[in-house]
């Protein structure tokens, strides 16, 4: 059973970072819960104060701007990013990412800036975020600071904050002309945790139709997010066809260290990365030649 | 101080309510507990099978992954809020009439994310429907049912037979 905590609601990001400031590592920060609840039921997480910050207005939204690209606050809901006109108009690949996270009823409540600082190597937004080349703004009292998504995750449920810091935004750059993003994973049941997933983003020079950049990552891989840096190797600087993206797969797969449990056995895994890299290629570039 | 009672205002089916209540409580928790409604069932206490779904401002959530002070000032709707005194909503009528019901242990999370679906979408598609209830699990697969149920109830509500 979760045990007691002092409880603190702030209205607004100075009080959240002043009591930060104050209690350091014996607070932790709550927003929709709907990852920590259930570690906080198991008793894996002791807290002293807790600090509830889904009340925080100021940062929930959505904003685009094609010269500064996309701006989400930290405390947007799931459901708002799978619904917004915009993001499926400019970064389609985070609606379709949403679709399959978890259930409406998580999404209606769970916030983007809590997945991200949950730090769950098997979380969907995170890979999407790095194939998207996003950064993120961190605040404590008094100081800024933007850091990349892909330094973002330390460890398996550790995150880049320092013990005063917290996450405002999420930064995503307008991609470069010619790009094509997507992602997908494999479940057991529709919405679950990926077994593993990948999401793949694939720049194209026009004309020639040679692979000018490359990101790839995946989830549940690693004890991270992790990023498959040697596939994306394999992709830059050739004319990309089908049996180049089997052998991206292949790459991935070998950079892969997953985990073990009952959903599937580290070697199952790695085949499956295969498989997921290059479904998730395949489109990438399907829309890289598209857009 | 840890545990200290903190002050909540809500309103749940329309009525208001305030509690000072300890800051661990669980929505659910507070509903079966403080309140006695214990429509909102606890199945699995860890936000997989979707029994205790009530709706809040309208949509539909997990009210065992929800401490209740997060629901300060908000509006709750429970299962015993959806009916109209005796007058059953169109969703319940539906899944009577249409035998959309097994045990009944999942029933009236099914009626709540079906009722923020319809409050959203009045005329929803089968997928549409299926992603609604996709979070609660029924486990005598009654699913099939549920959808019908669920697609007769929105005909109904839109006026057509």
């Amino acid at each position: 059973m979760i045990a007691d905590f002092e409880y603190f609601a702030p209205k607004t990001v100075d009080e959240a970072l002043s009591l930060l400031s104050k209690y350091k590592e014996e607070a932790k920060i709550i927003a929709g819960g709907q990852s920590m609840l259930v570690v906080m039921k198991r008793g894996l997480l002791s807290i002293e104060h807790l600090i509830d910050i889904k009340g925080i207005e100021a940062l929930d939204y959505i904003k685009y701007d094609e010269k500064e690209g996309l701006r989400i606050g930290a405390l947007t809901m799931h459901r708002a990013i799978e619904k917004s006109p915009v993001i499926q108009k400019h970064f389609g690949v985070l609606s379709e990412m949403e679709r399959n996270l978890a259930t409406i009823q998580t999404r209606n409540w769970g916030t983007i800036g809590g997945n991200l600082c949950h730090g769950d190597p098997a979380g969907d937004p995170a890979p999407v975020f790095i194939a998207l080349n996003a950064k993120l703004k961190l605040a404590s009292l008094g100081k800024e600071r933007v850091i990349e998504m892909e330094e973002f995750s330390q460890d398996y449920l550790e995150v880049a904050l320092e013990p005063d810091e917290m996450l405002i935004e999420i930064q995503v750059p307008t991609p470069p002309s010619h790009t094509g993003t997507a992602c997908d994973k494999l479940m057991v049941m529709k919405g679950d945790m990926g077994v593993v997933g990948a999401a793949v983003s694939i720049t194209l020079s026009p004309g020639d139709g040679i692979c000018k950049d490359a990101r790839i990552a995946l989830s549940n891989c690693a004890s991270t997010p992790l990023r498959a840096r040697e596939a994306e190797k394999k992709l830059i600087g050739k004319v990309v066809n089908d049996s180049l993206l089997v052998e991206v797969g292949e790459v991935a797969s070998t950079e892969a260290t997953p985990p073990v449990d009952v959903h599937g056995s580290a070697e199952y895994r790695q085949e499956m990365v295969k498989v997921l890299v290059r479904r998730a290629a395949t489109k990438a570039l399907e829309r890289a030649k598209a857009a | 101080m840890k545990g200290e009672l903190k002050e909540l205002k809500l309103t749940v089916n329309g009525k208001s309510y305030e509690f000072k209540v300890k800051p661990k409580t669980l929505l659910v928790e507070l509903l079966r507990n403080e309140l006695k409604l214990t429509g909102a069932k606890i199945g699995c206490l860890d936000s997989a099978c979707g029994a205790c779904t009530v709706n809040i401002d309208g949509k539909a959530v997990r009210s065992c992954s929800i401490l209740a002070l997060q629901a300060n000032g908000r509006e709750v709707i429970t299962i015993e809020g959806v009916a109209d005194g005796y007058k059953l909503h169109p969703i319940q009528e539906a899944m009577v009439e249409h035998g959309a019901i097994e045990c009944g242990f999942c029933t009236p999370g099914m009626v709540m994310s079906a009722r923020a679906l319809l409050g959203e979408n009045p005329a929803p598609s089968q997928e549409e429907i299926k992603e609604a209830i996709q979070g609660n699990l029924c486990a005598d697969e009654g699913y099939v049912k549920y959808i019908e149920a669920i697609e007769i109830a929105a005909k109904k509500m839109r006026g057509g037979n």
